[in-house]
């Protein structure tokens, strides 16, 4: 009998994460956690503040390291990683921080011209060509020689989402990426993500709490609650799911599992009503 | 009570033990951007682009503030040396004071207030805004790329502002001495000349400046570097490069004196 045949580089997946824990001192923030990204998908990583997904980017970046197991990136185990190793991965990744992170001293041309500048020896005219191309990409060609001062929210993203998939990577995360946006900023990013997604042949992990959003553009959805994948699947299947948590969460209910009340202790003896009732009761 | 004075003592220790973490985290730091220094080097541009924010911005205040010294040191010192009849050494006594000792120190001073301060305020909020990880995430090391060029600016920087400081310090004491006090200017220059030794005390004035830019320059960048990425956190940064950059420099200003002393 002969073994199945090994996947070919194109069915592997492009992020693998492994039963991996991560924990800032002694608070655990992610607990056993494992999820994959196949090739050219765009998935979405959903959950409440604080729940742990944006420690999540940040692993699968190299930037914090797992505690336990194994966070794997384009073949590459990122704990076992140096420096420059991380540095080799990290060209093929692109990454959309939440305010954008444009650098405020250079002009918004000079913000995207940057790591084509620092990778690259091409020459100064293919590099004008290249940024307005990326510019126009996302509709803001006309804002090359502004400063990340002079810009909106909405366009800020738009122009750090440029500047993100500038060398065309193969990886590209976004952290929040629809957080503080009007309605049009926040479908023109949308649209964009799911656009390039597909044009460059890449793959994306989207952080987001933005349900609505991310069910019109994403291929596979993970949900985190407490460090640990509480639910996943596609937008229909997430659509009609019942779990409760699930269902807390794309139907925005105000109480469910996780609950309205920080816990505290009960309210009528916080206001002082039972000890005065016993008062009256003497 | 002997909670209370238990309390004291591990709270002194507390600031002890966090005061030499630091100071091994600012040694450890000093190592890392000297050897990510090669770009800074490579791309002087990035450098050059620098010392324009830290040297080229400062000079109004060094220059204006050299004058004003050196016109001070000339009416200060003409009083005390017309007790002695010796008014016409005033260009030797504003000469010295500012090469050996008052050029490099208040310039230090100078420079840690107005582009140290600058340089923690820019790199506190670049870190605060993302826009460290966001390089580190392109695959750019933000010490070679952010840090090292700031950091030599400041070396090259200081020593230069510092023999300006010198240079207007000398042109104030002049005018004072010609203008007001009426001393020749032929006998303000020669006696200046002679009295001033190239080695001694312009060049060991030199290396004072030197070591100054080093220690602001590490400072600086340090706590911007480690700030806390939080508006508060960086405005308590800002603080600990003016305070900290003044009290190492006088440290310094003191051992290089007793090391610099000629020998009798």
């Amino acid at each position: 009998m002969s073994s199945p045949p090994l996947p070919s580089a194109a069915e592997q997946p492009l992020v693998e994460i492994e039963n991996v824990d991560f924990s800032y001192g002694k608070r655990a923030i992610l607990k056993g956690i494992s999820l994959t990204v196949r090739r050219r998908k765009v998935v979405a990583i959903m959950g409440g503040s604080g729940c742990g997904k944006t420690t999540l980017l940040r692993l699968i970046g190299g930037q914090l390291l797992a505690s336990k197991g194994v966070v794997r990136v384009l073949g590459e185990n990122v704990g076992a990683l140096d420096r420059e190793g991380m540095y080799q991965v990290r060209r093929k990744m692109g990454m959309l921080f939440q305010f954008g992170a444009l650098f405020t001293d250079i002009s918004v041309f000079d913000n995207i011209a940057f790591q084509l500048r620092e990778h690259t020896e091409l020459p100064e005219e293919m590099i004008h060509d290249l940024v307005l191309m990326k510019l126009n990409a996302v509709g803001l060609r006309g804002t090359a020689k502004l400063f990340p001062s002079e810009l909106s929210g909405g366009m800020a993203r738009r122009v750090a989402l440029a500047r993100t998939v500038v060398l065309d990577p193969t990886l590209i995360m976004y952290d929040e990426p629809f957080a503080g946006l009007d309605p049009i900023s926040l479908a023109v990013v949308g649209q964009s993500i799911r656009k390039l997604n597909d044009s460059l042949g890449a793959t994306s992990i989207i952080v987001t709490h933005d349900v609505q959003e991310s069910l019109q553009i994403v291929d596979y959805l993970y949900f985190v609650a407490d460090g640990k994948i509480v639910g996943q699947g596609t937008p229909d299947e997430i659509r009609a799911s019942t779990e409760p948590y699930i269902k807390q969460f794309v139907h925005a209910e105000m109480d469910g599992p996780v609950p309205f009340h920080y816990p505290a202790r009960d309210y009528a003896d916080d206001l002082n009503l039972n000890s005065c009732a016993a008062k009256v009761a003497l | 009570m002997m909670s209370k004075l238990f309390a004291a003592i591990s709270n002194l220790g507390a600031r002890g033990t966090d005061a030499i973490w630091r100071g091994g985290s600012m040694a450890r730091f000093f190592f890392l951007v000297l050897s990510q220094s090669g770009m800074s080097f490579r791309r002087f541009h990035l450098t050059i682009r620098e010392i324009f924010f830290s040297g080229v911005m400062s000079l109004v205040i060094i220059m204006v503030s050299g004058l004003f010294i050196g016109m001070v040191l000339g009416l200060q010192g003409f009083e005390t040396l017309q007790t002695y009849g010796a008014e016409e050494q005033m260009g030797v006594l504003v000469a010295l004071s500012l090469v050996r000792e008052l050029g490099p120190v208040v310039t230090a001073l100078l420079f840690a207030s107005r582009a140290g301060s600058a340089i923690t305020a820019e790199i506190g909020l670049m870190k605060a805004t993302e826009q460290l990880k966001a390089m580190d995430m392109m695959a750019v090391d933000p010490i070679a790329r952010v840090v090292a060029p700031r950091f030599w600016a400041g070396v090259v920087s200081m020593p230069l502002l510092a023999a300006l400081f010198s240079a207007m310090g000398i042109f104030g004491g002049y005018l004072v001495a010609m203008i007001l006090v009426g001393i020749d200017s032929g006998v303000f220059w020669s006696n200046m000349q002679d009295a001033v030794d190239f080695r001694y005390d312009i060049m060991n004035g030199v290396v004072k400046s030197i070591v100054f830019g080093i220690a602001i320059s590490v400072i600086a960048t340090f706590e911007g570097f480690d700030a806390e990425p939080t508006a508060e956190g960086v405005s308590r940064a800002t603080t600990r490069t003016v305070v900290t950059s003044a009290l190492t420099v006088l440290a310094l200003d003191l051992m290089l004196t007793g090391f610099m002393l000629r020998p009798v």
